[in-house]
């Protein structure tokens, strides 16, 4: 280089250019996959990640503060630091060993086009439909003893199916991102229980068509100033509207009671027999034996009514103007605007849409429940919502089932792992560790399949032959 | 008239803390518009982490000297909390980038949920009170009342909350401003793909935005610590939701914006507190921002968005 210095620097190559040549010249051809070379690396890659859990951990495993007498003490528990650095380092490298190959090749903006089975998600949609039927009588039939717990779980499972397709119509088909739909769970349910607690003679039925019909005009109120705002503007403003909702229902206490809830909420009737013990009961009247599961079933099957009516308006609105109107809207608001759809009536049918179907899933909660209060009502419901549909596969009806189904089921079955105590010792407490969980998977399954399980959507307009199009070629709620 | 007073001071206080936090949402919103929902509990994190070195000094060291105690446990959880920062985006933004737009907020919102629970879980859920620290102050004036004599108090406490935020704000204005970091951060907000042709390393500038973000939340996380002086897993989501409240009253992606949807957050929550009602103090808030949005769609300094075709 010194034979240089007198020289300026090259003016065809710079300087650094000329060293990074000499540099790559120098070093040592190295195949991509060598496995010595990638052992080597996955060890150092595991080692960077067990610090960096060292360091995240230290504040939060290695020391505790808790409060004692006088004031808060730290405590320190460096084994279980220790050993969380353990389990990154073992996980790291286990991942980098064995997913090594299908990462490199999946890395990338891989476009996943149209291959999807053509009938497979129809097959499986009948096969989940006809499960659904006669669901409460197997599990009577085939598990005696738990019968009511899991008849318990289809039913909230079933809730959120039916919530998730009534924000997919505000999400999926419309575009329009809404984080407030909980505020709209919180009309309909409110609706019923003021209603009924304070008339006597409105019943579960007569409220819950008027509790969509409240919650739709809700969805309306809120929709309106809404209308200009587009994407996260408007995901805020749901937000503030389902926040409102909430603090108004926790603070006028004379109205709602206030964070003491509502109870007393009378239960379903089935055209007027109540589901009691003794003379003139549902069990009474049909001569059978009383047992507490028929009121079970029968709330079953109330949400799986809603929720199929529910899909059923919803795949008929899709091909009817109105909903070919909204898919439009996602696609292209300016182009909608230009063809001469009125983009404000498209926009508050969509949103009170979605708010009625909330609206009566909400006044089945109340009646299901027997008690509600603010609690029930807050930001995470609607995240768990909207989770439900995305991780589905916004728009896909039978995504949000799949979804609903590992989610909602998935946080319960972690309420049972009484198990785990056998091995982390008796103070270890597995439902601390549900929402934890929830929340890792929510994120696992986001990153492994970002649009959503169901990759495939039916097309709404068909020239000629219907072909699947795959997830990608929709937009999806980038809120126009 | 001391009264108003007393409550603007108040309220440019916890302004501050929430202009603090906006800049962080606003920062990630501008290069790389994605609304980054873990953001309030990298705060709490960051809150934690600074009672728990706060301890450390003092009861296990037994330093006594509070103006330096109070610069390590800035710089320390500065320094963790931006590693917070920096590891959720690394696990949970940067393999969805270039995804659709709903994907990572889905996982900020997942992450979110782990962040608490994980404090939760970690740490206790039970609410963590730590003794007022500095107390004193200086009082500007004084009037009286039928009611008897109002003071005007201006604490320490709220003397370095606000000079902190000053600092901090001119600081990070010159870093965007003047700094290649900064050049590079402009530059990835205008057009990533461009960007990187010209040399510019995006991934780490994105990096290192979310990291300067977690470290300015890791600041307004201390000053909340020791203005409340109680902190539990709880408290991100409120902040993070009036932070990024104020974020997009002042116009997302805008640095100053922030800091103004944060002081007028912080001035509408104190005075409504002040002169009505306590309990409605949130629904005040959220009821100005969808009237500011419903007038001015892109916020108060945003950019107005244009509609390409």
């Amino acid at each position: 280089m010194s034979s240089n210095d007198t020289q300026p620097a090259d003016v065809n190559h710079p300087e650094g250019a000329q060293i990074k040549r000499e540099e790559r010249l120098a070093a040592p051809n190295l195949p991509a996959d060598d496995p010595a070379n990638s052992y080597a690396a996955a060890i150092k890659d595991a080692a960077i990640a067990a610090l960096l859990a060292g360091v995240l951990g230290f504040f939060f495993l290695a020391i505790r503060t808790d409060i004692a007498p006088g004031g808060l003490e730290v405590t320190t528990r460096w084994a279980l630091w220790i050993i969380s650095m353990i389990v990154v380092f073992g996980g790291r490298l286990a991942i980098s060993l064995f997913f090594r190959g299908g990462k490199a090749k999946g890395a990338g903006n891989k476009v996943v086009s149209a291959v999807a089975v053509p009938g497979l998600g129809t097959w499986l949609g009948r096969i989940l439909f006809a499960f659904a039927v006669i669901l409460p009588f197997f599990f009577v039939y085939f598990f005696p003893g738990r019968d009511r717990q899991f008849i318990d779980l289809a039913i909230l499972i079933m809730t959120y199916i039916m919530l998730g397709w009534g924000l997919n119509i505000v999400v999926g088909l419309a575009g329009l991102l809404d984080l407030g739909y909980v505020a709209f769970y919180a009309v309909g349910a409110y609706s019923f229980a003021l209603l009924a607690t304070h008339f006597d003679f409105i019943g579960f039925w007569i409220a819950l068509p008027l509790a969509g019909i409240l919650a739709a005009f809700w969805g309306m109120i809120l929709g309106f100033p809404v209308l200009r705002l587009r994407g996260d503007y408007l995901a805020i403003v749901t937000l503030a509207f389902g926040e409102i909702i909430r603090v108004v229902l926790l603070n006028w206490y004379e109205f709602t009671g206030g964070p003491d809830g509502v109870s007393g909420i009378p239960k379903p009737t089935l055209f007027g027999l109540e589901f009691t013990r003794g003379e003139g009961g549902f069990a009474d009247f049909f001569g059978l034996e009383y047992d507490s599961i028929q009121r079970f079933i029968f709330l079953y099957y109330i949400i799986f009514i809603l929720a199929i009516a529910t899909n059923l308006i919803t795949m008929r609105l899709r091909k009817m103007p109105i909903g070919r109107a909204w898919e439009a809207l996602r696609e292209d608001e300016i182009a909608c605007r230009s063809l001469g759809i009125n983009t404000t009536n498209t926009k508050l049918t969509a949103f009170s849409t979605g708010a009625m179907f909330g609206g009566l899933a909400g006044s089945f909660f109340a009646t299901r429940q027997g008690f509600i209060s603010p609690e029930s009502f807050t930001f995470l419901e609607s995240a768990i919502i909207l989770a439900i549909v995305v991780l589905g596969g916004l728009g896909s009806q039978i995504g949000v089932v799949i979804a609903s189904i590992v989610m909602i089921g998935g946080i319960e079955l972690l309420r049972n792992l009484d198990f785990l105590q056998a091995i982390f010792g008796s103070n270890f407490d597995p439902t601390q560790y549900r929402m934890l969980i929830f929340g890792l998977a929510m994120v696992l399954i986001m990153v492994w399949k970002p649009r959503g399980l169901i990759s495939s959507r039916n097309p709404s307009a068909i020239y000629k032959e219907k072909k699947a199009i795959g997830a990608d070629m929709v937009a999806q709620g980038e809120g126009h | 008239m001391e009264y108003l007073i007393q409550q603007l001071i108040n309220g440019l206080t916890l302004g501050s803390i929430y202009g603090l936090i906006a800049i962080g949402y606003t920062m990630v919103y501008g290069i790389i518009g994605m609304i980054n929902f873990a953001h309030g509990d990298v705060f709490m994190v960051g809150s934690f982490i600074a009672l728990a070195v706060f301890l450390i000094l003092t009861s296990i060291f037994g330093f006594a000297f509070l103006p330096l105690v109070l610069l390590i446990v800035l710089i320390v959880s500065m320094l963790f909390t931006s590693a917070w920062g920096w590891t959720v985006e690394r696990l949970a933004y940067r393999p969805l980038r270039g995804s659709f737009r709903l994907a990572p907020l889905i996982t900020a919102i997942g992450m979110s949920i782990v962040l608490q629970n994980f404090v939760q879980v970690t740490q206790g859920a039970r609410v963590k009170p730590l003794p007022p620290q500095i107390s004193g102050g200086i009082t500007l004036m004084e009037g009286s009342t039928e009611a008897g004599t109002i003071a005007v108090q201006l604490s320490y406490m709220q003397m370095i909350i606000i000079g902190v935020t000053f600092l901090l704000m001119v600081g990070f204005s010159l870093l965007i401003a003047k700094t290649p970091l900064g050049r590079a951060q402009r530059s990835c907000e205008q057009d990533q793909k461009m960007a990187a042709l010209l040399g510019v390393n995006v991934d780490r500038t994105i990096s290192l935005t979310f990291v300067m973000g977690a470290a300015l939340a890791a600041v307004a996380g201390m000053m909340f610590l020791l203005l409340y002086g109680v902190v539990d897993f709880y408290i991100g989501f409120l902040a993070g939701v009036k932070a990024f409240t104020a974020a997009v009253l002042g116009g997302i992606g805008s640095l100053p914006g922030a800091m103004l949807g944060g002081l007028l957050i912080g001035l509408i929550e104190t005075l409504w507190s002040g002169y009505f009602t306590v309990e409605y103090k949130d629904v005040a808030a959220f009821s100005i921002l969808a009237i500011v949005l419903i007038f001015m769609p892109s916020g108060l300094l945003g950019k107005p968005e244009v509609e390409k075709v």
